[in-house]
């Protein structure tokens, strides 16, 4: 019985000790928020740390909401926003634009419409159109579906698109943009937004005002729906943090962020 | 002597200790989720609060009447469905099922219990939704898809519990009524059934307790429309989901509303038990003896 004590207690103890050394050998920068740019910060870290075994970065998800809260209150050294902040959120805190994102609005690849207007995508998600066949589709009821409230995608495409209205309330519900997506491609009735990114075959982008969702249009601005990824970091960062976001600025950064199908802003 | 008595006592504290624990974490949780829910209930009113139709945090708007109707319809919903076929299912498996059959169901039902909720969802999600939206129409983001995929996931815990509970009826009993001549359909339906009643009961509220507060499969099939449903092929929300949908986001009074929300299920989840308790003891007096 002693005898386990012994080992047990020499292991903790050694425990104890290897993680206080790695802690003082290592720098930790930790990151949190947006899930939508959560995907691209993880790629950008795993980047930068393979040449700098001494920086240990953490990504985590929580929403643009949480990303702001961590910056302000320092929780995390960078916080991560899929939405402009308002004046009232930005008071200690920096803002860093990496990139633009596009947001893609999908139907079924069977749905025969194919260009919208804004107005037009306002009328369907407040639900003042609710039959395809008045865009010049088939004869069936459009099913909307949205993500929820708060999901910086959500808010993007409410303030470029709805500005006044409110999306109609018996609207769906999915909670990420992955099951958006699904939804789209197993209903030839449907509608969704979804980012850029995350895109695939599995449902047909439609065109904004004539306007082709591609990279080289949401960078000269020509297509409207777009929304900025941000890092946010406290007034008083430190410099392992700085070099990070320089490093995320430089041409190697650059080139993970347009690999990721954002357009990265100078 | 005194040696002794110390390891008694020691034992004797040890004991409690490690029992009074998981008291200590219920009452822990519950103490941090009421003082993060009051304000919102200051702010805005508990009655207000709790029947509210209205839930659109970006208007400070907060009643979750809607989703407290969601929560109820589809774990009813799904009982409907899961009840009488785990009960039969377990009848089958403890008293006629032979040797053979038994072990291939046992094994295989508890592989049901062991998917996790977020392949149930998908599996909704990618099958039955478009199903039901083929075959009853709408968007089939439903309650009835939820409850569908709910009775699913709860019927292999309904099924495990009334099974014991059957097992656990005395023998006598059994040979007894054989002895005066019952069927063996007779002997289920007159003695085992109602014998193994209060097991059963608690089965039931087992399964209640898992599908009202599944969350992830939820969020997939529901459709998370805060509305008050007009069939059951309409989208609702339920308490779970909205929790989960929007924790991330939330900030100020609207992250304490969704505590507040979280208060509305312990609240429902324990009017479920004193209910469960309730029946429990009225049926373990009537078979008599309390012995059971």
């Amino acid at each position: 019985m002693r005898k386990i004590f012994g080992i047990l207690s020499i292991i903790i103890v050694l425990f104890l000790i290897f993680s206080v050394l790695s802690g003082i050998n290592v720098e930790r920068i930790d990151i949190a928020g947006s899930t939508s740019v959560q995907p691209l910060a993880e790629q950008l870290t795993t980047e930068y740390s393979k040449n700098k075994p001494n920086i240990k970065i953490n990504v985590q998800g929580g929403g643009s909401g949480m990303g702001i809260r961590s910056a302000s209150q320092g929780l995390a050294d960078i916080g991560m926003s899929s939405k402009e902040l308002s004046d009232d959120e930005i008071k200690n805190i920096d803002v860093v634009e990496i990139g633009k994102e596009g947001i893609v609005v999908g139907v079924h690849n069977s749905n025969p419409v194919d260009d919208l207007t804004t107005d037009e995508l306002k009328k369907i998600f407040s639900g003042e159109i609710n039959n395809w066949k008045e865009l010049g589709g088939n004869d069936e009821e459009i099913h909307v579906i949205t993500r929820e409230d708060g999901s910086g995608t959500r808010s993007a495409f409410e303030s470029i698109v709805m500005d006044d209205k409110d999306i109609k309330n018996d609207a769906i519900v999915q909670s990420s943009t992955e099951s958006v997506k699904q939804a789209v491609a197993s209903d030839d009735a449907a509608i969704g937004y979804m980012s850029l990114a995350h895109m695939g075959d599995e449902v047909r982008p439609v065109k904004i005002n004539g306007i082709v969702a591609s990279e080289e249009n949401i960078a000269n601005g020509q297509y409207e729906l777009q929304r900025p990824f941000l890092f946010l970091v406290n007034k008083d960062y430190s410099n392992a943090t700085s070099e990070f976001l320089e490093w995320v600025k430089s041409s190697e950064g650059t080139k993970i962020i347009e690999d990721a199908k954002i357009i990265p802003s100078n | 002597m005194n040696r002794e008595k110390i390891n008694e006592f020691l034992i004797e504290k040890g004991l409690f200790i490690t029992a009074i624990f998981s008291i200590i974490i219920i009452f822990t949780i519950l103490i941090f989720i009421v003082m993060e829910a009051l304000p919102a209930f200051q702010e805005y009113g508990f009655f207000r609060f709790m029947f509210g139709m209205e839930w659109s945090p970006n208007d400070d708007n907060f009643g979750v009447f809607t989703m407290i109707l969601g929560s109820i319809f589809v774990t009813f919903l799904a009982l409907m469905m899961a009840v009488p076929l785990s009960l039969l299912c377990a009848f089958f498996m403890e008293e006629i099922a032979p040797n053979k059959v038994k072990i291939f169901l046992k094994p295989v039902i508890q592989t049901l219990a062991g998917i996790p909720s977020v392949v149930y969802g998908f599996f909704g999600l990618t099958v039955l939704v478009p199903l039901v939206r083929e075959y009853f129409g709408g968007t089939g983001f439903s309650i009835f898809t939820a409850s569908l995929i709910l009775a699913v996931m709860i019927l292999p815990t309904i099924i495990s519990v009334s099974q014991d509970a059957i097992k656990s009826v005395p023998h006598d009993f059994k040979e007894a009524s054989f002895g005066l001549g019952s069927t063996n359909w007779q002997t289920i339906r007159l003695i085992i059934f109602p014998a193994a009643l209060p097991g059963i009961v608690t089965a039931i509220i087992l399964g209640i307790g898992r599908a009202i507060g599944e969350t992830l499969a939820v969020i997939m099939v529901a459709g998370n429309v805060v509305q008050i449903p007009g069939s059951i092929f309409d989208p609702v929300r339920t308490l779970t989901t909205n929790i989960a949908l929007e924790m991330g986001y939330a900030t100020g009074l609207h992250y304490n509303a969704l505590f507040g929300t979280a208060v509305i299920l312990f609240i429902i989840i324990i009017i479920l038990l004193i209910i469960a308790n309730y029946i429990q003891n009225k049926h373990g007096m009537d078979i008599g003896g309390g012995t059971l």
